[in-house]
């Protein structure tokens, strides 16, 4: 009961200090700065907490919350962890300060509001990640474009504009349609057995035919997929990327993009699990081409934010990859790697913003030898830039690994039953590390090595808050890295729910006169697809 | 419940205030112009009083079935009230500026709700007509009032030629009707229809002149030539009158037409919505992309707005009806806020009527660009604005009728439509303010419009109540 409290409190916390900030007289910019990072380490403090309280044996929500909302509609206001968000949960709130930290010295324009939009949109996403009801996850999905459109749009650079509505009616296409879909859901739910329910729990007994499923799959999937994205869907990021002010790169790259794999986790592949096994080698040659084009076009970028905007394509494939495996191992390492992406590019992002603010260049031409002239930088650089690529010890290792491992496992059962094609993506798949490590080593010599040059010099290294915000997301990477045990044990059984939601068809009709209560498919008695790697890994 | 009169109560009070006005506002020096404003308003707290005080739950019917008081009725009136008198403080200093801060405003305006509250109340032809035309001859005349303004002398000759031609329409359809069914009562005639008795060619033939009738007065298209001309034409104070509570009477008029008295040709008449929303929403959303004054970029929306409107009335259902309901409430609220902050940014000599009169007003003034947030993304469907659960509960309506393609285009349509109301966020707020002047208003004007806003955000993160009394008010009427 208390901790279900406090997870509202948590999810508040960050409006209660918009209405602080907005009351703070104007000209106070540095006690609007510190106001907010006192109340997202606050937050942070109160998500830990909440995270060890978080026991990994019960499966199903925890400090759940439930309320009636608008009730001739039949939503409810449910929220709850559960081991799908309570690792994102926990990287959104260990993101927050170092977000409102590293902009510390970058905004200097409408500085209330732009906390004020940093606070909105943290409020948004978390709510986004606990929401356990679908027309509750919706609002605060939606919630999350106005701040993040603003916040690109008054603080971004010269083609903030452009960036800012293009990112805005590409996400606005995607959910639109996701709107039509829920609808649909609902009500077919509703004709089917009885209940009104937005409720995640509820929706996960539905029962469609296949071809409904599919066109569902495909509306929900296209919101989803421009979120992540996924290639050919992806040609807003890195505008809104280049263009975004440091802290919006790190909110966008460090959580937005989780939202788009997170929906096809929680929502898209469980709600409508026979169109996913209809479209899993689609979605599989998608995240091969999503992490192979990435790297390639990261590869010729000479735009340092560009490189690393890319490379979270990449590396968001391998989400996908894991995702579709239906593997323990590639699910799990999924998970691992969103929350591994979320700290490499949230650290990528913000030494890029770093180095920005002293030299006014994004150019990678403009620059050389850094290793020279700002030794401390260089050190973090290249620590994030080997976890960026996978490294052993780091935590993006941890992920691609499992991811891999996953994808070959599923690949090899497809294999035995006759199929190659995923065995061939899936080796496909591997050149992607390569791939990897390729482009940012090449970008980490050429930006730290070779003769020493960079604009507006002479300027200083690092200093005390740089270092810490950089020595807390390098620790972060290599805890991540070494102990992954802890966070894949929380994670665990919300895995296997995944895969027996998603390995479980629900194409049958209800016998006449059967509640909808009670797990459906078992019941229903249609024959089981011969479906590879739904089975626990070897 | 016993006296006759008490159905129409209200109605009684406003013509009777409506002329005392008249006449007392002929003995006032024009610096206690503020008695006669501040009487109106009374008028209309009384009228919204009677209405709540006199509320049964109960439909109740007077003189010989041609008015009905039900809740639908009393729900309906009190929002035109509460309307009515926002869209009199808003434009209080507007209008007093530009020198037209006259009795004839007041009492054409109380006139006009009174045409509306006929309308909202009627259950005959004949008392559908009457208010219809009441209203419709006050705001022509109140277009035309800026006498010296050619565009306002153009917008009322336009709204006039077209709108005597639509009532035209609709009385040769209802002739049609009676022709066909042998009553003028709606509930008569929906009783002969459902009998099977009259000629279906003559019926099919006044439901179509009925319904183009009533395309034309809520502006869809193919009947809304008059609407960019009118909202753009006429002094920002009557568009706001124009575009926002007569909707509401049309709401009405619409409901007792085709829900109550037509309700026997659904088939027929949901394929002319179909049309008429489809078109309504495309082209109003589509035409406002390319739109630089404001006012017509809003009018523009308003027939896009009717569309989405007509997607949740053609589901013929008390699901539908409500959603429709639910819109129309949600839509006069966010247009009342929208000439609301045109209004509060025009000045003597300077109408702010273009998009780009908006440029910077957040480095001007942050709050009214966070109202003025608030109405573009109520209107573009973002949550949680009320706006949102507007097309929500319209799109759900739809789609439960099971038009599914139908609710698609429309979720298109209003992606069509985020993109013109981002522009005015992107003016308002990511370009440097050409024009400085310091924004003056009067409290109550200020204190009204902020609530204004921020109902528009409580109404979306609580919107059971009002979503609920539609509900209540339209199955307490009779729609089940």
């Amino acid at each position: 009961m208390f901790d279900a409290a406090l997870l509202n409190i948590v999810v508040y916390l960050p409006l209660g200090g918009i209405a602080l900030l907005l009351a703070a007289p104007a000209g106070q910019d540095a006690f609007v700065r510190r106001l907010t990072l006192g109340l997202m380490t606050l937050q942070l403090a109160l998500v830990a907490w909440l995270y060890l309280r978080f026991d990994p044996t019960v499966a199903g929500l925890q400090f759940e919350t439930r309320l009636p909302w608008i009730a001739s509609w039949g939503v409810h206001y449910q929220i709850g962890l559960d081991g799908y968000n309570v690792l994102l949960v926990l990287m959104t709130a260990f993101l927050g300060p170092l977000v409102v930290a590293g902009a510390f010295t970058a905004i200097r324009k409408d500085v209330k509001l732009f906390y004020s939009m940093v606070l909105l949109i943290q409020f948004a996403m978390l709510g986004t990640f606990v929401a356990q009801d679908l027309f509750l996850f919706y609002v605060f999905w939606e919630t999350m474009l106005i701040p993040m459109f603003l916040m690109i749009g008054i603080w971004g650079g010269e083609r903030r504009i452009y960036a800012t509505i293009k990112f805005f009616l590409y996400t606005a296409f995607g959910s639109i349609l996701m709107l039509a879909a829920v609808i649909y859901l609902v009500l077919s739910l509703q004709s089917t057995t009885g209940i009104t329910s937005f409720a995640f729990a509820d929706l996960y007994r539905s029962q469609l035919p296949l071809d409904v499923q599919c066109i569902l799959l495909a509306a929900f999937g296209l919101s989803f997929a421009i979120k992540v994205p996924m290639v050919p869907l992806h040609t807003w990021l890195p505008d809104a990327h280049v263009e975004a002010p440091t802290a919006g790169s790190v909110i966008l790259a460090g959580v937005l993009l989780k939202m788009g794999t997170y929906g096809f986790m929680k929502l898209g592949f469980p709600l409508f699990p026979d169109a996913t096994l209809a479209f899993t080698p689609a979605i599989m040659f998608l995240a091969v081409v999503s992490i192979v084009y990435g790297a390639c076009v990261a590869l010729v970028q000479t735009d340092i934010k560009k490189i690393i905007a890319y490379s979270s394509i990449s590396h968001l494939g391998y989400v996908m990859l894991g995702l579709v495996s239906l593997n323990l191992y590639g699910i799990q390492g999924a998970v691992i790697q969103m929350v591994s992406h979320g700290l490499t590019a949230a650290g990528l992002f913000l030494m890029v913003g770093m180095i920005y603010e002293r030299c006014h260049t994004r150019e990678l031409a403009d620059y050389g030898g850094l290793a020279k002239l700002l030794p401390v930088y260089s050190v973090f650089f290249a620590i994030l830039t080997l976890a960026s690529i996978g490294l052993p010890t780091t935590s993006g290792f941890t992920g691609e690994f499992l991811v891999l491992l996953g994808a070959f496992g599923a690949a090899w059962q497809q294999y035995e039953l006759g199929s190659t094609l995923p065995l061939a993506l899936a080796s496909v798949a591997v050149s992607g590390v390569v791939l990897g490590a390729l482009y940012m080593l090449w970008f980490a010599q050429r930006f730290l090595f070779g003769a020493a040059k960079a604009p507006h010099q002479p300027f200083g290294d690092l200093d005390l808050r740089e270092r810490a915000i950089l020595g807390i997301i390098v620790a972060a990477v290599f805890v991540l890295g070494l102990f992954p045990d802890e966070p894949m044990r929380k994670t665990e059984l919300a895995a296997k729910q995944f895969q027996q939601l998603v390995g479980t068809s629900r194409t049958g009709v209800r016998a006449a006169g059967e509640p909808g209560r009670g797990p459906a498919a078992s019941e229903n008695g249609a024959p089981r697809f011969a479906r590879a790697g739904t089975g626990s890994a070897p | 419940m016993t006296h006759a009169l008490l159905p129409v109560l209200p109605e009684a009070v406003l013509l009777a205030a409506a002329c005392t006005v008249l006449l007392l506002d002929l003995f006032l020096p024009p610096s206690r112009r503020h008695w006669s404003f501040w009487l109106t308003q009374a008028t209309l707290l009384a009228c919204a009083a009677i209405t709540v005080a006199t509320a049964e739950l109960q439909p109740l019917h007077a003189f010989g079935g041609l008015v009905v008081d039900d809740m639908l009725s009393d729900f309906l009136k009190l929002l035109s009230c509460v309307a009515v008198s926002t869209m009199l403080f808003y434009s209080r200093g507007y209008l007093a500026v530009r020198g037209l801060f006259r009795g004839e405003v007041l009492v054409l305006t109380m006139l006009a709700l009174l045409g509306m509250m006929v309308m909202i109340s009627a259950a005959s032809f004949l008392t559908l007509y009457l208010g219809l035309e009441l209203l419709a001859l006050c705001l022509y005349s109140m277009v035309a009032m800026h006498r010296t303004s050619n565009a306002a002398s153009e917008a009322a000759m336009k709204y006039f030629v077209l709108g005597a031609l639509a009532s035209g329409m609709l009385l040769y359809g209802m002739s049609m009707v009676y022709g066909a069914t042998g009553s003028l009562d709606i509930h008569r005639i929906a009783r002969v229809i459902h009998a099977g008795q009259g000629n279906g060619t003559v019926l099919l033939f006044g439901l179509v002149f009925v319904v183009s009738g009533i395309a034309f007065k809520l502006g869809a298209v193919p009947y809304h030539m008059w609407v960019p001309d009118v909202y753009h034409g006429a002094p920002t104070a009557v568009t706001l009158l124009i575009g926002t509570a007569p909707k509401l009477a049309a709401f009405a008029l619409t409901l007792r037409l085709l829900g109550v008295a037509l309700a026997g040709l659904e088939f027929d008449w949901q394929g002319m919505l179909i049309v008429l929303s489809l078109l309504s929403m495309v082209l109003g959303n589509v035409t406002a992309i390319a739109q630089t004054n404001i006012k017509r970029m809003l009018a523009y929306s308003t027939i896009a707005n009717m569309g989405f409107m007509l997607l949740g009335f053609l589901a013929a259902n008390l699901a539908g009806y409500s959603a429709a309901m639910f819109y129309v409430v949600a839509y006069v609220l966010t247009s009342l806020a929208s000439f609301g902050v045109v209004m509060l940014l025009a000045r003597e000599g300077f109408e702010a009527d273009r998009i780009e009169d908006f440029r910077g007003l957040n480095q001007r003034s942050p709050w009214w660009a966070f109202i003025m947030l608030l109405v573009m993304f109520s209107l573009a469907g973002v949550p949680p604005t009320l706006g949102f659960y507007a097309k929500f509960a319209v799109i759900e309506a739809a789609v439960g009728a099971g038009f599914i393609w139908l609710a698609v285009a429309a979720v298109l349509a209003s992606l069509v439509g985020a993109f013109y109301y981002l522009r005015v966020v992107k003016v308002m707020y990511f370009e440097d303010a050409v024009d400085t002047t310091p924004i003056v208003a009067r409290g109550d004007n200020r204190a009204l419009l902020s609530a204004n806003g921020l109902a528009l955000l409580l109404f979306g993160i609580l919107p059971q109540p009002l979503m609920g009394l539609c509900v209540v008010a339209l199955a307490q009427s009779g729609f089940l």
